[in-house]
């Protein structure tokens, strides 16, 4: 009898208010859509990097003949020098944290060079030119520093590289991103919230004779506020919904359909993450109508 | 059923008090007018019962509970055993008389089959029988009355309290609905009417508490309405 009272009561309430029911779908649809955005992004960011990070390595770059650096001021690096250095990668204190080292000489730097040139400028330049080089793998990539602190002074060696240098800028821009999904995110939820709120107080004012009459012949407090929370709560769940749709439809068709065929050397998240999501879009929905019927039933349907 | 011990209560510190420490008991089965001027204390009086304001001072029990200590989700329990009736009705507009007393019920989470059986009951004793499909903008002033009678005592509460519920209604009618209250009395059930209208006090002959700013200043038995006409 009291279940179906309440939900008699939530869709007579949603019904009498659907415009104002209809503001808080959407606003938490929007809202939430970005929440979910953000987090994808960062989802991606993170698998990118594992991705990515797997692949590069360090590159110690060795004293060639000729060279302004300071450091190279003795001239090429010497065969001890260069025996020397693979001590300190393989047997030193750096071992745990490098997997594996392997060496590239002139020869095959300049193979290298010539098989990437198409405009012909390898033709002006000799093997002897060019610079060797240790390549080194880390069993942990953010362990970057300290492999390049410990080599970088080192007699012979020229100059160290981190090649995750490249991608930062990249990952700087999508963490930007993430940053300004979030705080928009933040913005609207706040409207979500101060929506629900006013779409709650609306309700409860129209329903004034009701509550009175429940609260003279004795109901409890909890019966009359319940619609109240409910008729919040289902608007809200309804923009949760409509938002993980949304997630849904943009990874399937924007990333999975057309990204993934026409961008082919990247790893991208998949509608499996958007269902990591949904649940948190869900509990926030929820916790988001909560907090609103918490905020203004205390004072609109007293006992 | 109701006691007031040197129930005072003062709205505002400072304010000359809505109740300036009223004793009175009234037992199982009385009917009591509660009379007096506007402002004499009379709506506080019943609020004070209601448990919708707590006394500043005093003490106040309703069947069998000791308000003053009463816990704020205890306060609905308080409520089922008081039936109240008011001056302006208070029924849902787009409700039926049937749906309107059923509410009372549904409320309370009384089952379906309790409410089809009790509610045409209810209304067969009020005299409304073959009106129950009728929305109160169709009924008569009296007629409606009769229906938010129906409402607070569908739960057979031991304590119905009145608020002027003849205000609104000609002589005529009223006498109707004072005989229905006198027979829901005779059932046992504790009537408290505050008003104002000297002929039916006059004519009943019942007890007639008198407040004036907030003190007791009559508590008799078949009293009538003013102290001048005794």
């Amino acid at each position: 009898m009291r279940l179906r009272f309440i939900f008699g009561e939530v869709f007579n309430g949603l019904r009498r208010n659907t415009t104002m029911a209809l503001s808080v779908v959407l606003v938490t649809f929007v809202s939430l859509m970005f929440v979910g955005a953000a987090a994808l992004t960062q989802m991606q960011i993170d698998q990118l990097k594992d991705d990515w990070y797997g692949k590069v390595e360090i590159a110690i770059f060795l004293c060639p003949e000729s060279s302004r650096n300071e450091r190279c001021a003795e001239g090429a690096v010497t065969a001890a020098q260069e025996d020397d250095i693979r001590a300190v990668l393989e047997d030193g204190a750096l071992s745990d944290l490098v997997q594996k080292v392997y060496y590239e000489s002139r020869e095959e730097a300049y193979g290298k060079f010539v098989a990437n040139d198409d405009e012909g400028i390898w033709s002006y330049l000799t093997p002897e030119q060019m610079q060797p080089s240790f390549r080194v793998k880390l069993s942990d990539p953010e362990q970057y520093q300290v492999v390049a602190d410990a080599t970088e002074g080192l007699p012979g060696v020229d100059v160290v590289r981190d090649q995750r240098e490249i991608f930062s800028e990249l990952f700087r821009f999508l963490n930007a991103a993430t940053v300004i999904a979030a705080a928009l995110a933040g913005v609207m939820l706040i409207a979500a919230m101060l929506l629900i709120t006013t779409t709650i107080r609306l309700s409860a004012l129209s329903r004034r004779r009701e509550t009175q009459i429940m609260r003279m012949v004795g109901s409890s407090r909890s019966l009359i506020q319940m619609p109240f929370m409910l008729e919040g709560a289902v608007a809200a769940t309804a923009g949760a919904v409509l938002a993980i749709g949304g997630l849904f439809f943009g990874v399937r068709y924007l990333i999975e359909d057309w990204l993934k065929s026409s961008v082919t050397w990247v790893q991208y998240i998949g509608t499996s993450d958007v269902w990591n999501v949904a649940p948190w879009l869900l509990v926030i929905a929820v916790g988001l109508a909560a907090v609103a019927s918490i905020v203004t039933l205390g004072r609109y349907t007293r006992a | 059923m109701i006691r007031l011990d040197n129930a005072t209560k003062v709205y505002k510190r400072g304010a000359r008090p809505a109740l300036d420490s009223v004793s009175v008991e009234i037992e199982r089965g009385d009917f009591v007018f509660l009379v007096g001027s506007s402002g004499s204390g009379k709506s506080t009086f019943l609020k004070l019962i209601l448990r919708e304001e707590r006394p500043t001072g005093g003490d106040v029990y309703v069947a069998g509970r000791h308000l003053n200590k009463l816990s704020a989700w205890r306060v609905p329990h308080l409520r089922r055993e008081i039936g109240a009736v008011f001056q302006d009705f208070r029924l849902l507009p787009n409700k039926t008389v049937y749906q309107n007393v059923a509410f009372a019920l549904q409320v309370i989470g009384k089952s379906r089959h309790h409410i089809q059986s009790t509610v045409p009951e209810m209304l067969d004793l009020v005299g409304l029988s073959g009106k129950e499909k009728r929305f109160p903008h169709e009924l008569s002033g009296g007629e409606q009355q009769r229906v938010a009678i129906a409402r607070a005592f569908v739960n057979h509460p031991p304590i119905l309290l009145c608020d002027e519920p003849t205000g609104n209604l000609d002589p005529g009618t009223s006498v109707g609905i004072m005989r229905l209250l006198d027979r829901i009395n005779r059932t046992g059930t504790t009537v408290l009417m505050a008003t104002h209208d000297d002929e039916i006090v006059d004519q009943m002959r019942k007890r007639v508490i008198e407040l004036r700013g907030g003190e007791l200043v009559r508590d008799q038995d078949r009293g009538v309405y003013g102290l001048e006409r005794v």
